[in-house]
């Protein structure tokens, strides 16, 4: 059971919580993730910690609402309990001054994109940011990632914001334009597979951070598997954060949409009772 | 043990010849009808005994003057003189000898393979008789104890302001916890999941060891003063370095053996295609087959699960319960080979479980979504013996079949969980991840603070020898710290 510290909306989709986990603060690096479970029939959920502070004892989480139990999550108050909350896990994101970093995220990928854009910031590197979303009301966290970052492009499949066009299309502008030295991406496995195709054809190291499906979190499950240079991985405790030229992006694709059905049906049922 | 020398002892041995008790028909487990049984996915299987059975049960036995079956015990409980205690209808005495060496009766003595410990050894057999069931005794007493809510809370020494660190909750740790905690330790249990019990809970299904039973057990360590704290990792959330600053005096790994196996053959990683862990975890510990849960499961229809062991049998039985229509085993060697318990291939197959022995999947072909559909089968034979004396299975070249599936659950054994000998590279480990500790101290080889038992020392083995190893690692811990002050 941790407490909610603070409840602040970025947007309506979009909540930031400060919540009280004082051991997971203090072991906490960039890039580890926390699970998170909410009620006693809760799935289990990964969310990377965006932020922690050891003095206080408390972990910053920025959730996106996509289905039932981000929705949960997110409908949690200030003075509310998390039902369970458990980690650091997975593997800390490398962070040194690599030079100049693109971070390249899109949907359920700028949540988890905003403290790695923010350590890269701190570690001395020239960071410009390319956030895409379908549409306007879509873009997400721009003002922080603008707060953190040299420079930003905003892109939306619809041209209703910023420029219109997919997030590969920004970095592309910024691999034509400059020498970049790493490419970091989160986002949807459809996504980080085309943002992979380019950064290898301009020959840019580029590291994803994958978001499969997870159940424990630590190991145990293998749900989260992935190929990875041709050899399975398990995302949990191997990653999350992989050489993105290396893994097999369809497989990933396939096995995500494993349980849309379920999902599809458990969202219908949960929003038909409410 | 003098028990057995005690007049009523004497005169009970009298009362009835040896041939008359050899003679009687060894008592049939009461079992839920298999049909009714293969569509319920939480009532028990065997409803245990009567207490008139297990009274009548009872006098088969001898009450040998060298009870053989004592020595196919791992933990050498003391078998005659629990059962002639209820032979005479003292339940609760018979409960008291259990729990002299036994943390967890009522769950070894419904998970414990007794066809190859104690009853193995009982002297019946060298009459080519039945053995006696010692095991449905051991449940029913366990049982009898918990319903009539005379559990006795074993008595606890005098607070030593010691504290002492267990990592998981599973068998060995819970057991160790209650040694300890018995002599007067501040026990804090860490367990990396939201519930306490280990395999017990996100392993074995509730229609072979309901929650309640471990439950029982938990709120009795707790009631004794043991100190659980859930969603902890060791080596994540706290190191053994910062338990060890955090001034515990001794800390016992019992992390169990986590990290599912797969083939790494073709077609693996395709959609409805899972490791048992990850099956069983859904169903057992999120309770994914709930409509209220939030967490998906497939239910497949046609379902096949590869390996011969207990979480094998687990899986296939659970798959069957959640909705196949075709259910079925698939072992590389044969039945006789097979690691699961006598008692679960006999309840699956009744159940309607196929068996296809003498098979071994190379590969899985899916549909354009990458979901599953067909497994290819390698056919196998049996070679000469290896060195554990079982005879290795070998392909015979060029036979195949193709099998259609909807869901496969791979079953073929686990390993240790890594994350505690990454994050403490001091602590010695074999090759295969298992943790190096003094066979007869379970202290670790490296780090005398730290003492292990197990599945995270022995690899995938069983309740009751987890549970001696908690046993026998609490004994000694004690005797350690006590020796340095
Ligand atoms: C290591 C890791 C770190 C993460 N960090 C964050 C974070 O900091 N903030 C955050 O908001 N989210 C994060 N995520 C994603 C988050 O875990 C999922 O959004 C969440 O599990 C969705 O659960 P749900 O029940 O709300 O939605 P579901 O009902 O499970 O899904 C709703 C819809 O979203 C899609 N979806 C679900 N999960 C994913 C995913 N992982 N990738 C792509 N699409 C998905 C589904 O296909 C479905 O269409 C992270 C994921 C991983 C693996
Ligand atoms: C499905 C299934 C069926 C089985 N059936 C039988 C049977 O019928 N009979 C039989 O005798 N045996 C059976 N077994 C085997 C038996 O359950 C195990 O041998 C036994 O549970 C091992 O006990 P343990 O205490 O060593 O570990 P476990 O029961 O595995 O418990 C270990 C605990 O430690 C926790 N943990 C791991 N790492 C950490 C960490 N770093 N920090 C904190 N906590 C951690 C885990 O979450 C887990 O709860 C079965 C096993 C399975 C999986
Ligand atoms: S603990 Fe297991 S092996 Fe020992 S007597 Fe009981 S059932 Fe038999
Ligand atoms: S060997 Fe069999 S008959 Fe003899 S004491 Fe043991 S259980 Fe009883
Ligand atoms: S989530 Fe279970 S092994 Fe990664």
């Amino acid at each position: 059971m941790n407490k909610i510290l603070s409840k602040e909306y970025f947007s309506e989709k979009v909540v930031k919580f400060v919540v009280e986990a004082p051991q997971i603060a203090k072991a906490r690096r960039a890039g580890h993730f926390v699970m998170v479970r909410v009620g006693k029939k809760g799935e289990r959920i990964p969310l990377t910690i965006a932020d922690a502070d050891v003095e206080r004892g408390t972990i910053t989480l920025v959730v996106q609402r996509t289905g039932v139990s981000s929705s949960k999550l997110c409908a949690l108050e200030l003075g509310d309990y998390i039902t369970d909350l458990v980690g650091p896990l997975g593997q800390a994101t490398r962070v040194e001054n690599f030079g100049t970093v693109v971070c390249a995220c899109g949907g359920v990928g700028t949540a988890p994109m905003l403290p790695i854009v923010t350590a890269m910031k701190k570690a001395g590197n020239k960071v410009i940011t390319v956030l895409a979303a379908r549409t306007k009301d879509l873009v997400i966290l721009e003002e922080q990632m603008r707060e953190n970052s040299d420079e930003i492009i905003v892109m939306t499949d619809d041209g209703s914001y910023g420029t219109k066009g997919l997030v590969t299309d920004g970095l592309e502008t910024v691999l034509k334009r400059e020498k970049v030295d790493l490419c970091m991406t989160i986002g949807p496995a459809i996504m980080m597979k085309f943002v992979s195709l380019l950064t290898k054809k301009y020959n840019v190291p580029t590291i994803a951070s994958l978001n499969t499906i997870m159940v424990d979190g630590t190991g145990m499950c293998g749900a989260c598997r992935v190929t990875v240079g041709g050899k399975t991985k398990f995302v949990c405790v191997d990653g999350p954060e992989f050489d993105a030229h290396q893994v097999d992006f369809d497989e990933m694709l396939m096995r995500l949409g494993g349980y849309r059905e379920q999902e599809r049906e458990a969202m219908e049922r949960s929003s038909s009772k409410s | 043990m003098t028990g057995r020398n005690e007049q009523w002892r004497i005169d009970l041995r009298a009362k009835i010849k040896a041939k008359e008790r050899t003679n009687t028909i060894r008592v049939k487990m009461p079992e839920l009808d298999p049909v009714y049984r293969g569509k319920v996915r939480d009532e028990e299987v065997n409803l245990g005994l009567t207490a008139e059975l297990a009274m009548q049960e009872a006098q088969r036995c001898l009450d040998c003057a060298k009870p053989t079956c004592m020595e196919g015990c791992p933990v050498s409980i003391s078998i005659p003189d629990f059962i002639k205690r209820i032979e005479v209808g003292e339940f609760l005495e018979a409960a008291k000898v259990l729990k002299r060496t036994s943390a967890l009766p009522a769950v070894c003595g419904r998970v414990c393979p007794q066809e190859r410990q104690c009853e193995a050894h009982c002297i019946h057999l060298k009459m080519k008789k039945e053995p006696v069931a010692i095991g449905h005794l051991e449940r029913f007493v366990a049982d009898y104890e918990r319903e009539s809510g005379q559990i006795s809370v074993p008595e606890v020494q005098p607070p030593n302001g010691i504290k002492i660190a267990v990592v998981g909750s599973g068998p060995a740790g819970l057991s160790f916890a209650g040694d300890m905690v018995k002599m007067g330790y501040e026990v804090h249990v860490f367990e990396a999941l939201h519930e306490i019990g280990g395999v017990l809970k996100y392993g074995i299904p509730e229609f072979r060891l309901p929650n309640d039973v471990v439950d029982v057990e938990i709120d009795n360590l707790r009631a004794m003063g043991v100190k659980f704290f859930k969603n902890t990792i060791i080596g994540k959330t706290i190191t053994i370095k910062e338990l060890e600053e955090a001034d515990f005096k001794g800390i016992f790994v019992a992390s169990g053996a986590g990290l599912p196996r797969f083939m790494n053959i073709k077609g693996e990683n395709l959609v409805g295609i899972m490791s048992s862990n990850e099956y069983l975890t859904r169903v057992n510990l999120m309770d994914a087959a709930s409509d209220d849960s939030d967490t998906p499961v497939y239910k497949g229809k046609k379902v096949a699960v590869i390996g011969g062991g207990n979480t094998a049998m687990d899986s296939i039985r659970t798959a069957l319960r959640l909705g196949a229509e075709k259910a079925m085993i698939v072992y590389r060697r044969t039945e006789k080979e097979m690691p699961a318990r006598a008692e679960e291939v006999k309840h699956a197959k009744e159940e309607g479980i196929e068996f296809l022995m003498l098979h071994n999947p190379i590969e899985y072909i899916g549909d354009e979504f990458g979901r599953v559909t067909h497994m290819v089968l390698q056919a196998m034979e049996l070679g000469e013996p290896d060195a554990s004396g079982r005879r290795s299975p070998i392909p015979i070249e060029g036979k195949t079949r193709t099998v259609e599936v909807d869901e496969v659950i791979v079953s073929i054994g686990v390993s240790p969980n890594p994350l505690i000998a990454q994050s403490t590279p001091q602590l010695e480990t074999t090759k295969w991840g298992t943790l190096v500790v003094n066979q007869e101290t379970m202290q670790s080889s490296s780090m005398p603070k730290v003492f292990a038992g197990g599945d995270i020392v022995r690899g995938g083995a069983t309740v009751i020898l987890a549970m001696g190893d908690g046993r026998r690692a609490a004994k000694s811990m004690d005797e350690w710290i006590r020796g340095k002050s």
